[in-house]
């Protein structure tokens, strides 16, 4: 079965996102007074085959942890689905 | 000394630690190819500067998975020297060789200058030979630098002294006034707890040549060669 995974990677809340800062001062400057604390990261979106829901999940989240997301500054979160035909 | 300088589409600072280790410090040299798997005998490793795979997903994150760093991991965990410098820092704390991650700079800017830097201690073989309160002129050039470590990982590399260099001024003095890119603690240099694998993103090879009116950076190239020839240290085997 062929599933599609919609992952989230953001960089640790803990630490200083010196781009979502940059963002945050423009939105400022361009009149968005109302929005603060803007933090960016990064969208991933793949395909894997696996045997079931569970199987691909366990490996997208094997892959994260490998590649995709460093757990020392960015934690991440997926959503899976069946891909439709 | 045997050293193998490893290069990854993308590492620019290959050739300039290749002439350096070669033609100034009068070392053997060999370049090692991102996909060979062979170490061709060498006594030390370095992971030269540069955009390794683009920068892409994060520095040094695919190069880090590149046939090579197998052999090199392998190298360090038998106790090999390897030296990453810049992006070979980059690399070799994605690779899990060093603690701790390379975060874009607190300002959002590439920095290219000159840079002072001091060394934390003189217990690794990397500032063995280096005067402890006298600080180096020591070129840096990123845009991912600021050293991020959690407070439990960064007490303990405190007491083992794997601290290696902390930014400063030319007097020496470490303050948040010369930290160049919001690194935690100032720290411009890193090594593992067995003290044979180092990071540094200030990059001594550009500092080296008499010709280019600065040669703190050499120093710290020979306390590496130095501690391997009084040890007549060779890790192969």
């Amino acid at each position: 079965m062929k599933f599609t995974a919609e992952i989230n990677v953001m960089p640790l809340k803990v630490l200083l996102d010196p781009q979502g800062k940059a963002v945050t001062n423009s939105m400022k400057n361009i009149g968005f007074n109302e929005i603060n604390n803007v933090r960016v990261g990064k969208h991933i979106t793949l395909e894997i085959e696996a045997n079931s829901k569970e199987k691909a999940m366990e490996r997208v989240n094997e892959a994260c942890n490998k590649l995709l997301a460093n757990p020392i500054m960015e934690g991440y979160e997926y959503v899976i689905k069946k891909t439709e035909k | 000394m045997k050293f193998g300088i490893v290069i990854f589409p993308g590492s620019n600072c290959d050739h300039d630690t290749v002439y350096v280790l070669q033609e100034i410090l009068d070392q053997e040299v060999v370049e090692l190819w991102h996909k060979d798997s062979d170490l061709q005998d060498v006594d030390a490793i370095v992971l030269p500067g540069g955009f390794s795979y683009g920068d892409y997903l994060r520095s040094g994150s695919i190069a880090r998975f590149s046939p090579i760093m197998v052999k090199v991991i392998e190298f360090a965990n038998r106790g090999g020297f390897v030296l990453g410098i810049c992006n070979g820092f980059q690399i070799l704390c994605e690779a899990g060789l060093l603690p701790g991650a390379l975060l874009h700079n607190s300002s959002q800017k590439f920095i290219c200058k000159n840079n002072y830097i001091l060394p934390d201690n003189n217990e690794s073989a990397i500032n063995l030979f280096l005067a402890k309160d006298k600080a180096l002129k020591v070129p840096v050039a990123h845009g991912e630098g600021r050293y991020y470590a959690s407070e439990d990982n960064l007490s303990k590399m405190r007491q083992n002294g794997q601290i290696l260099f902390r930014y400063c001024n030319e007097e020496g003095m470490v303050s948040e006034l010369h930290n160049p890119n919001g690194s935690i603690e100032n720290i411009a240099g890193v090594c593992n707890e067995s003290k044979n694998v180092f990071g540094m993103m200030p990059h001594p090879e550009r500092a080296s040549d008499d010709e280019l009116g600065n040669t703190d950076g050499r120093l710290i190239l020979e306390s590496i060669i130095r501690t391997m020839e009084e040890k007549k240290v060779s890790f192969y085997n």
